[in-house]
């Protein structure tokens, strides 16, 4: 250790924080000029505490199934005459369903129809929420070997939650589609127009660009566009909900509070991926 | 690294045990802030827990800096800071440079504040919270070159406040036994 007087060694401890401080808005300069490093650093960090969470999440997720077990018990009548309802609901929309589905097959066939080629896909645990308070994203644990490419689309049981954004050697991210940063092209069902779904870092991301002329309805439902080459045609999303000021939301169909599971599926599109780091050795796909 | 003990008075030998015993006393409000952010980061399912991130660190930041401020020396306050930007997806810096202005506001209501109780303490925590959401966001937004809605920084200074207490009891018990170095 250096041998400072007295006087010295209190000037040097008095300067560190303003210096500190100085050396953070570098920091800031850094992380503008070079986005790649802050990601990088990111995903070596995830890869790192992912297997803690893993550890976590068991303990964690039985204290959350008695809690919601106890709530469940407590209005179980209630919940028995709904479903008996819905049941009910459902079973006269699986027989429009099912008769809608071979008239589909029968009309597909005499038209000659070009299949959509199958899609393969891993399913991963949600290990971690790994947005911020300004981004929206969740970190997936998937395996050493686990083929994840960036561009990948994430879909939960219910409807399309986002785009693998980064991808570690045992992590994954999801950018959902209420980030600020996501665009996805899609179409109103019924209208068959396209538009642009905008994330607003909110619960619900907003619809835009519509062509002229085109009204997008209450309640409609939206799905992916394969336009651009970035998704599959026809991934439910959610429905439109117009807020008080009158501007159209999505109301995504996928539990994006709640991630549990997601199904990570490989369309092999890369429409409008942004090209992987040259200087990262990618782990092979095969 | 060679810290030569000036103060007056007896002391036992500085034995491997006791040595030991004072780097875990050292290193407690560090270590234990770096555990709390973790904590905050894990599947706890809560709505909007991306808040408590920043709230937590905040809390920490401020009641090391205000009452253990040597065991909590500004360059471990920037890595706190580093750290914070990479789990919270805050852009590279703006944790940094937050948490170290925390500090430096601590520092100087040091001396004023200790003296003073906890609704005190307390109290003038609520301004800089306040303050220290404000320059996340409008960071953040300067950053990013976009316009974000203010919600998040009213709800994660609201958070602070809110958690204060509920660290800063806990903490003070460990201040005063724990934590303490001289009580190795």
């Amino acid at each position: 250790m250096l041998r400072l007087s007295i006087q010295a060694r209190q000037a040097l401890a008095r300067l560190t924080l303003p210096v500190l401080i100085v050396v953070s808005f570098g920091v800031m300069l850094l992380g503008k000029a070079d986005t790649l490093i802050a990601e990088r650093a990111r995903t070596a960090l995830g890869d790192g505490l992912a297997p803690i969470y893993a550890a976590l999440a068991a303990p964690l997720g039985r204290i959350h199934a008695t809690i919601t077990e106890t709530a469940a018990l407590w209005d179980m009548r209630e919940e028995n005459a709904r479903l008996r309802d819905e049941n009910e609901r459902l079973r006269r929309w699986q027989t429009i369903a099912l008769a809608l589905d071979a008239e589909n097959q029968r009309l597909k066939a005499s038209l000659r129809w070009i299949p959509d080629p199958d899609a393969s896909f891993v399913t991963a645990r949600v290990v971690a929420d790994a947005g911020g308070v300004y981004a929206k994203a969740v970190l997936l644990s998937v395996g050493p070997n686990h083929g994840i490419h960036k561009g990948e689309i994430a879909v939960d049981e219910r409807g399309l939650i986002g785009r693998i954004t980064e991808v570690g050697s045992r992590t994954a991210r999801v950018l959902l589609i209420t980030d600020l940063n996501s665009r996805i092209p899609v179409i109103m069902e019924t209208s068959r127009a396209h538009a642009i779904l905008v994330g607003t870092n909110g619960a619900r991301p907003r619809l835009q660009y519509w062509p002229e002329g085109i009204v997008p309805q209450e309640g409609e439902r939206i799905v992916t566009s394969a336009e651009a080459n970035a998704f599959p045609a026809n991934l439910p999303i959610g429905t439109v909900h117009y807020t008080a000021s009158g501007a159209p939301e999505v109301e995504p169909a996928a539990m994006l509070q709640k991630l549990e599971i997601v199904r990570i599926f490989d369309y092999g599109l890369n429409g409008v991926t942004a090209p992987e780091p040259p200087s990262r050795p990618s782990p092979g796909r095969h | 690294m060679a810290v030569i003990d000036r103060r007056p008075g007896i002391r036992p030998r500085a034995s491997l045990g006791r040595r030991l015993d004072v780097i875990a006393r050292v290193g407690f409000p560090a270590c234990m802030t770096v555990l709390l952010m973790l904590l905050t980061q894990a599947p706890l399912e809560i709505p909007e827990q991306a808040a408590l991130l920043p709230a937590v660190s905040l809390c920490c930041v401020w009641f090391w800096s205000l009452f253990r401020p040597d065991n909590l020396p500004p360059p471990v306050v920037f890595l706190i800071g580093l750290f914070m930007d990479l789990l919270g997806y805050l852009p590279p810096g703006v944790g940094i440079f937050t948490l170290l202005a925390v500090q430096a506001l601590a520092l100087a209501m040091r001396r004023s504040l200790a003296r003073r109780g906890f609704i005190w303490v307390w109290g003038v925590f609520a301004g800089v919270a306040v303050a220290a959401a404000l320059v996340i966001w409008l960071l953040t937004m300067l950053l990013t070159f976009r316009v974000l809605l203010p919600y998040p920084a009213v709800f994660i200074a609201a958070l602070s406040i809110a958690i204060f207490p509920i660290l800063a009891v806990p903490f003070a018990a460990a201040h005063r036994s724990v934590a303490d170095p001289d009580q190795a």
